[in-house]
């Protein structure tokens, strides 16, 4: 019996038992223990949802005893579009990925910086929607609508942020001409991460904005 | 000394991790005799009711996250490259990382001694004991801040580990061809890479709570406490097979190769582990019986939880198995792996029976359930991991340890362990309770803890022959061959203790039990492999940047509790996110070689 010989796509020097790359089963390994890390952030907001003792509150509107009319919070327009370029990044990080492969310099600069722009625009929405919220009267101590939704979201914000540090580096790398087809796992390990928020995303936004 | 801390050689790693984690095991041995001659008499004031609090605490943690999980790591380490037949981990220098990271974390929880905020809430942390109302101080913090550190540490090995054995192995040997220590191991690292992030996001929740205001678990503000015992659990239940499955892995080792046969039920041991791993998810709330979570989720977790001695039932048999018919050789390591199946047994049945919610209520909170979980962790992974002590030690010293010294570690640590623990089943039934620093005299509890605090000095002395063993075998000359035991696994293929590349030539594997197969195959002895020269063998480069994003990571934490306690505003956390960051940056960039 011998391994499965590997036919070293990315200039690898060893061959591994299963002819996989080890860091790109490592990301793997990775994204299967951040789903129970946001599982159980998002069922912390589940098991909260509705047992506020005061507001404002994420989807009806409130009277507070002094009197003040808070509208229901959240602005669902706004990060409906966050949410889709969010979500456009997906596809524009496998053009990308696609141009490092193929050795196409500009295809991959260029779909990079599309994917950053996404991901910036998408971090600055939140950076808006939470000092907006904060303005309203809804801090992390207001009440639990605001403490488990500060927590989930913002510990995604901290996913997407150091997705898009990373994907800087990497741009800035491909810029210099360092991202060669041979070194394009380095990419793909970001993006794959970078799917990843994205899912997390897919899964948080209705859970969050759409059910009442 | 430099190169330890720049080594990314996952047998220096390994040695690393013993060498802290026995530190730390004495530690929190010290600490269980604390509590011991408190307990020792009625009304004794030997121990003031806080300090009681804070060693206990301490204690429990210590053992669980200081001890046994990085006694194990030690093994993962040392032992499964070489028995998969790697040269090294998948990522030797995220391997160092892993180490620094245990190390500050530990130190990080232990500084607290002087402060005098020692942890007091215990190892479970439940609320709202740990609320910032109840619990003002820096103690709760420092045990809250201290795990988060000491996960980091478990996952980044996980993922290490679960990409070594899948990746890593010999050209030859799939995984129904694994020994079984990589098996365990490799179900442990899943359980870990699942168990953990839960934990994370508790601990992260609570210093919501006692920093920033936040009620997740304040029922003033509308949260809810048994929110934090439910994702406790979620963690602690997988987290006592995390504890428990190397223990299983090595003692699967030792029992063939003491008995001079193969393991028996091969196949039925790998699935009754992963059958065990999966079903421990399901377990959780079984520690929450008296938190009335009515009729259904009562019966629901009943049945899992009993559903589990099968898988480990069928577990005893096969060791059982594996020991029927044998020409048994009553060596050290064989008499902790035969010690270990009597001990975990009763464990185990002491386990069935609080898994009956009735029979809980009354034992839950008593020392019944103290004596429960010491047959299983120490009687069970301590036993395990000290019959895998004495089963490596030559492979990874170069050195034989004394067999007559051995022998009465094993004597007195049994007789030890069970003077100290087997009481405890009797005075949990008769009532008393855990987690109270005394009780009154004429309950009928006196003779019976004077009698567990003499076993508990049994277990000390035991421990103190064991450090002589190898504080005197240490200083003779190096006398361990490769292979002492007749081993079936690859690691006694090469010399003790191995050259750093350990293979110089990677083997290839042909069945299950590698190394007698290959005896076999040359009819007898293999000749004594040779030391050679490690020319042309390319190995990754040495690295301080894992140190230095350690340091980062635990600087994190430092000033968070700054921040939590309005010792500094949000700069220092500022300042050690960069630190951490430039560490990463640098190692990334760094060329590993």
């Amino acid at each position: 019996m011998t391994a499965v010989a590997h036919d070293a796509p990315h200039g690898l020097e060893h061959a591994t038992a299963t002819g996989l790359d080890s860091r790109k089963l490592a990301i793997w390994t990775f994204i299967g223990s951040e789903c129970m890390f946001f599982a159980s952030l998002i069922s912390n907001y589940l098991v909260h949802k509705g047992r506020n003792l005061v507001g404002p509150y994420a989807h009806e509107p409130w009277t507070s005893p002094t009197g003040q009319h808070y509208e229901p919070i959240l602005e669902i327009p706004l990060v409906t579009l966050g949410t889709a370029l969010l979500l456009f990044s997906s596809l524009f990080v496998v053009l990308a990925l696609s141009g490092a492969q193929r050795g196409n310099r500009k295809a991959l600069v260029g779909w990079l910086g599309a994917t950053i722009a996404c991901g910036i625009f998408f971090v600055g929405m939140q950076v808006y929607e939470f000092t907006h919220f904060v303005h309203e009267g809804l801090t992390l101590s207001t009440n639990l609508f605001g403490a488990s939704f500060y927590t989930l979201t913002g510990f995604h914000g901290t996913h997407v942020t150091i997705g898009v540090i990373w994907l800087i580096t990497l741009w800035i790398l491909a810029l210099r001409g360092r991202i060669p087809p041979a070194k394009s796992l380095n990419l793909e390990m970001a993006a794959l991460y970078w799917h990843f928020v994205d899912v997390v995303w897919i899964v948080i936004f209705p859970v969050v904005y759409l059910i009442k | 000394m430099w190169s330890w801390i720049t080594t990314v050689d996952h047998k220096r790693i390994g040695i690393l991790y013993g060498a802290t984690a026995f530190v730390f095991f004495l530690m929190g041995g010290i600490e269980a005799l604390l509590l011991r001659i408190q307990l020792g008499s009625a009304n004794s004031t030997f121990l003031s009711p806080e300090a009681y609090n804070e060693l206990f605490t301490m204690h429990g943690t210590t053992m669980i996250f200081l001890a046994i999980m990085p006694l194990s790591a030690m093994f993962f380490n040392y032992i499964i490259p070489l028995q998969i037949g790697a040269r090294d981990v998948a990522f030797p220098r995220l391997n160092a990382f892993s180490y620094w990271v245990f190390l500050l974390g530990g130190l990080f929880l232990n500084v607290s001694w002087l402060f005098g905020a020692a942890p007091d809430q215990g190892w479970f942390g439940y609320a709202n004991l740990t609320s910032r109302q109840y619990s003002p101080g820096m103690n709760v913090d420092f045990w809250m801040l201290g795990l988060q550190i000491l996960g980091i540490a478990s996952l980044a090995a996980a993922v290490n580990f679960f990409v070594t054995i899948i990746n890593l192995r010999a050209p030859g040997m799939k995984l129904m061809r694994m020994p079984m220590f990589v098996w365990m191991s490799f179900i442990t690292q899943v359980l870990l890479l699942l168990a953990f992030p839960v934990i994370t996001v508790a601990l992260i929740l609570l210093m919501f709570d006692r920093f920033f205001g936040t009620h997740f678990f304040v029922p003033s503000g509308g949260g809810d406490p048994i929110l934090w015992q439910h994702l406790f659990w979620i963690f602690g239940h997988p987290e006592v097979y995390i504890l428990i499955l190397p223990a299983f892995g090595i003692v699967s080792e030792v029992l063939p190769v003491f008995s001079r046969k193969p393991l028996f039920g091969y196949a039925a041991m790998v699935f009754s582990g992963v059958f065990i791993a999966f079903l421990g998810f399901g377990v959780w709330s079984h520690h929450m019986f008296s938190t009335a979570m009515g009729p259904i989720a009562d019966t629901f977790f009943a049945l899992t939880t009993m559903l589990i001695a099968v898988p480990t039932g069928v577990k005893i048999f096969n060791w059982i198995g594996t020991l029927w018919g044998g020409s048994l050789q009553f060596r050290t390591p064989m008499l902790f792996a035969l010690g270990f199946i009597a001990m975990f047994i009763i464990g185990g049945l002491s386990g069935v029976m609080h898994a009956s919610p009735p029979a809980d209520l009354q034992q839950t909170d008593t020392y019944f359930i103290v004596a429960h979980f010491h047959y299983v962790l120490f009687g069970g992974s301590i036993f395990g991991l000290t019959a895998g002590a004495y089963y490596w030690w030559p492979k990874m010293s170069g050195r034989m340890l004394d067999e007559r010294l051995g022998k009465l570690h094993f004597w007195l640590m049994l007789i030890g362990f069970n003077l100290t623990f087997f009481p405890m089943h009797f005075v949990g039934l008769n009532g008393m309770p855990r987690r109270v620093y005394t009780y009154q005299e004429g309950l009928g509890f006196e003779t019976l803890n004077q009698i567990e605090t003499a076993g508990s000095f049994v277990l000390a002395l035991a421990f103190l022959v064991f450090l002589v063993n190898i504080f005197r075998t240490s200083r003779r000359p190096a006398n361990a061959p490769a292979d002492p035991w007749n081993g079936a696994t690859l690691e006694w293929a090469i010399p003790s203790p191995p050259q750093e590349w350990n293979f110089a030539e990677l083997p290839t594997v042909h069945g299950r039990d590698a190394l007698w197969e290959a005896k076999r195959e040359r009819g007898g002895q293999l000749p004594e492999p040779a030391r050679v020269s490690g020319k042309g063998i390319h190995l990754p480069n040495p690295s301080y940047w894992p140190l230095v994003t350690a340091i980062g990571i635990t600087a994190v934490f430092v000033s968070l509790m700054l921040l939590g306690h309005d010792k500094a505003g949000p700069l220092p956390v500022v300042a050690a996110v960069l630190l951490l960051f430039f560490g990463v940056y640098r190692w990334a960039f760094e060329p590993a070689g």
